[in-house]
This record gives structure tokens, sequence and C-alpha cells, in this order.
């Protein structure tokens, strides 16, 4: 076994993870805004609906919606995936499987954020509203320049969790063949009889979670420079 | 000649359900004046300052200012006011909270700056330059980078002062000012009250400061039970009315 070789290697699954990590924070964060409002519209049927969506997905687990949504094309559609990948112009079914994996994350932590950003709007007093209110500004303007602040600063450190656990749960895109560094660290382990590629994988997590703490750790001095009310 | 009736509310009602809590106020103030009211908890002072301001809107009456009728019952009670007239009419009124709502995450000069710079009132340099003499005026000059949470209780009411005059309001309200506070803070609070009214601001003020309402008020208002009881000059209101109510409201130690 070749050091350096089993290294580079990991090194190439630790960006299909990184990729995964990032574009479903891109995606569920809006997202995850977007449900917040859904769930408290007062527009009843919409905020049932988008209650019992998040309830669904919170209540069951990543794993079987991303099994879920790689199904979608065959059953609802009746298109074999090859296929469809190619009708969306993906050129492999890898690619695909990366896009439903990145969908069902995306859709299961924006449901998560959803909660989240759901308790820190409703946590800010009405107090603050009504004196945004008072002088006059538009519903959007007290929106985003008298309460979002706020919220941000009341989740910080609950969507730290959050972002920290989404690390390792990109572990589970393996189970739809995406070569995301667990996968790769275990072909290596089966190829060469060793556990250490798996070891060396646990060193990639574990320092790549550091530097988010740190980095949260920052933002949440950066932002906690006032008393909260 | 003053106009005597620069403010004028009649007729106003408000019920929260079942519950009557304003139950037609009338009254009229002139400009430059200031309004105390007064009234044991639960009579609807709170609720009145709100429907002016519009925070709540009332089911009935007539509010008008400088003879401009901001709103009528008859019409709103069939269609809902616009987002924007809502807004548009807010602006005739400040209020000041017993709580001070300050804007947590910005400094003295921003609290203040906020909504004129929102609403372009003017240039950044203007505004500033406005916001600080109106900073200057409540006496926290010194104070501009300060966070609320930096600020005692007198001072954050100091500032939420100057926000409110920041928009030019024609009459400012303030929603029992000093309750919050502890007796030593109170002082500076009504002071920059006073002090207001030397600069021609009309103002509403719901208060529990008994020697302050008699001495800097034009009129005294006493409310019980969503209505007006008692009114009259501080004179009249406190020395010789003969209501039952009222004697048993100034004489009962809660205040
Ligand atoms: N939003 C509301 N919903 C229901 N009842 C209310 C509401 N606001 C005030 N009330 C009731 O109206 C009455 C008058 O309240 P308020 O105007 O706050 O009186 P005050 O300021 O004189 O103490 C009280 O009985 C109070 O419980
Ligand atoms: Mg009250």
């Amino acid at each position: 076994m070749n050091f350096w070789s089993v290294i580079y290697d990991l090194c190439q699954g630790f960006g299909v993870t990184l990729r995964l990590f990032g574009l479903t924070l891109l995606i569920s964060i809006p997202l995850g805004l977007i449900f917040a409002f859904f769930s408290m519209s007062k527009f009843k049927p919409l905020s049932w609906l988008m209650k019992m969506v998040i309830w669904v997905i919170r209540g069951t687990h990543l794993l079987l919606q991303c099994v879920i949504v790689t199904f979608i094309p065959s059953v609802l559609l009746k298109i074999p995936n090859k296929d469809f990948a190619a009708m969306i112009g993906l050129n492999s079914i890898s690619t695909l499987q990366f896009v439903f994996v990145l969908i069902a994350f995306s859709l299961n932590y924006a449901c998560y954020f959803a909660v989240i950003f759901e308790g820190g709007i409703k946590n800010i007093p009405k107090g603050q509203y009504e004196a945004g209110q008072v002088l006059g500004l538009t519903k959007r303007q007290i929106f985003f320049h008298v309460v979002l602040m706020q919220v941000i600063r009341k989740i910080v450190a609950p969507i730290s969790n959050e972002v920290i656990t989404l690390v390792k749960d990109t572990a589970l895109a393996r189970a739809l063949s995406v070569t995301e560094i667990i996968l790769v660290a275990y072909e290596k382990v089966n190829k060469y009889a060793v556990l250490s590629p798996l070891l060396y994988a646990g060193v990639f997590y574990l320092a790549f979670s550091g530097l988010l703490t740190i980095l949260f750790h920052f933002l949440e001095k950066k932002i906690g420079y006032y008393e909260v009310t | 000649m003053e106009n005597k009736n620069y403010l004028q509310v009649s007729g106003l009602c408000k019920k929260f359900g079942n519950l009557e809590v304003l139950k037609g106020i009338d009254f009229s103030l002139g400009k430059g004046e200031i309004l105390s009211i007064i009234g044991a908890s639960g009579s609807g002072k709170t609720t009145l300052l709100r429907c002016l301001n519009f925070l709540e809107i009332a089911d009935d009456g007539e509010i008008a200012i400088d003879g401009e009728t901001i709103f009528d019952g008859s019409l709103y009670r069939a269609h809902k006011i616009k987002d924007t007239e809502l807004r548009e009419k807010r602006l005739h009124f400040g209020l000041v909270f017993q709580n001070f709502n300050l804007f947590p995450q910005y400094n003295v000069l921003q609290n203040v700056m906020l909504a004129p710079k929102l609403l372009k009132k003017g240039s950044t340099q203007e505004l500033e330059e406005k916001a600080k003499s109106l900073i200057n005026r409540v006496g926290l000059i010194d104070k501009l980078d300060n966070y609320p949470c930096q600020l005692s209780g007198g001072q954050q009411q100091r500032v939420s002062i100057a926000r409110a005059l920041a928009l030019d309001p024609d009459i400012l309200c303030f929603d029992e000012p000093t309750s919050a506070l502890d007796p030593e803070l109170t002082v500076e609070v009504l002071r920059v009250i006073k002090d207001l009214k030397q600069t021609g601001c009309t103002m509403v003020i719901v208060t529990h400061e008994m020697e302050f309402a008699r001495n800097v008020s034009d009129r005294v208002i006493y409310m019980r039970d969503g209505l007006i009881e008692v009114e009259g000059t501080p004179e009249e209101v406190f020395d010789h009315s003969d209501n039952e109510h009222l004697h048993k409201f100034l004489n009962s130690g809660s205040i």
C-alpha cells in the first residue's frame, strides 16, 4: 500500500464530501428560511402542510429519504435513472446519484434549519416589531433591519450544531455510491486489508469540524458584541 | 393664536373580542400643549395610545390633526387600511414605550438614524447631524457609540425619545415612560420631556407621576373603564374635582 496514493485518493473523496456539504448548506439555509415563513404563514393550509412535511422529514431517516428520492423518476415518471440522467443533461449516472443525494440532504437540512429559524424569529419580542411599525417602517424593513440580526444572533449556536452534524452525515451518501471519503476509505480497506485508511478519513473529518468549530466560535464572538434583551 | 383643536379625537371605541376597552373617547388638544392621561391600570390608557399610533385599529370614532381627518371609523369598518396608508398615518404620531424597545444591535446614533435613513428623509450627512443634535438635546452626546445594553434605563429611555423625535411627529405619545425606571433615573427623563415642551412639541403622556402631570400638563384626563371620567386643567382635575373615583384613585397608595 502506497501511503501517498491512499492519501491522494482520500483527498479526492473528501473533495466530494466538501462539495456535498457546501452545496447542501447553500441550498438548505435559504430554503429553510422559506420553509420557516411557510410554517408561520397566516394562510393555514400552507402552514399545516409545511409543518406536516417538516414533521415527516425530521421524523424519518436521511438515508431513507435519499433512497426515496432516487426512486422518484423510475416510479413516478416510469423512466429508468439512466435515461433520466440523459434527459436532464447529466453525462453520467453517478452525477445523477449525487444530485439525488443533494436534493435529499437539502430538503432534510432545510427542515431542521426551518425549525431553528422559526424558533429564533418567534423569540423576538413583540416590542421590537412595534417600535419599527411606529417608526413607519415596512414589514420588509422591520424584518431585514430590525429583526434579522437579532435572530441570527440567537441561532448561531444551534445552526453550528447542525452544520457540524452535516459534516458527518455526508458519509451517508456512500449508500448511493457517491464516492465521498468514507466510501473511498472502505475501498482501500478492502483492497489492502488494513484499517488505516478509515483512520486517515477520521483525521480529515476531525480537522474539518475543528476548523468549523473555530469559525463558528469566531462568528459568535463577532456578532455577540451586544447583550440580548 | 395657537390652534386649540390641533388634535381632535371623538367617539373612539375599541373592543378586544367582547371586551370593550375604549367606550367612546372624546378630547382635543392645542398645538404645543401637553396632555396627561391618568387612571388605574386596565382603564384603557395604553390602548388609547396604541389606537392613536395605529398599532391597534379603533373600531369606531375619528382622529383629526390640524383639521385633517386621519382616521374615520365609519370608513375603515368596511375596508381594511392598506399597509402603505397605515405607515403614512403612523408618522403623524411618535410613541415612546414603557420598556424603551431600543434596537439592541445598533448603537445610540444608529438607533436614532435607522428610520429616517430607511425612509430616505435626507442625505446621510444631514440625517447624522440631525440625529446628533437630537441626541445632544436628550443629553447623551457622549454616548453616541454605546449600545443600549451599556446604558442605564433612564439613558435608554432618553435615546428612545430622540429616536421618536427624529421623524418629526406632529404629536409625541409616551406610555408610562418612567414606570420601568428607578426613581433617581425618572427625574432625568421627566426633565427631557419638560425641555421638549419649550420647543413646542405637542405631547400625550400616560403617567403615574402625579406631581409631574400637575406641573407640566396643560390638560389632564382621568380615565376609568374605557371612558374619560374627568377632564380639565391640572387645577380642575387635581384640586377642584368632586369625582369620587378620581379621589379614590389619587389617594390610593398604588400610585
Ligand atoms: N391585545 C389585547 N387583547 C385583549 N385584551 C386586551 C388587549 N390589550 C389590552 N387588553 C385589555 O384591555 C384593557 C385595558 O388595557 P390597557 O389599555 O393596557 O390599560 P392601561 O394601559 O390603562 O393599564 C385590559 O383589561 C386589558 O387586559
Ligand atoms: Mg398601560
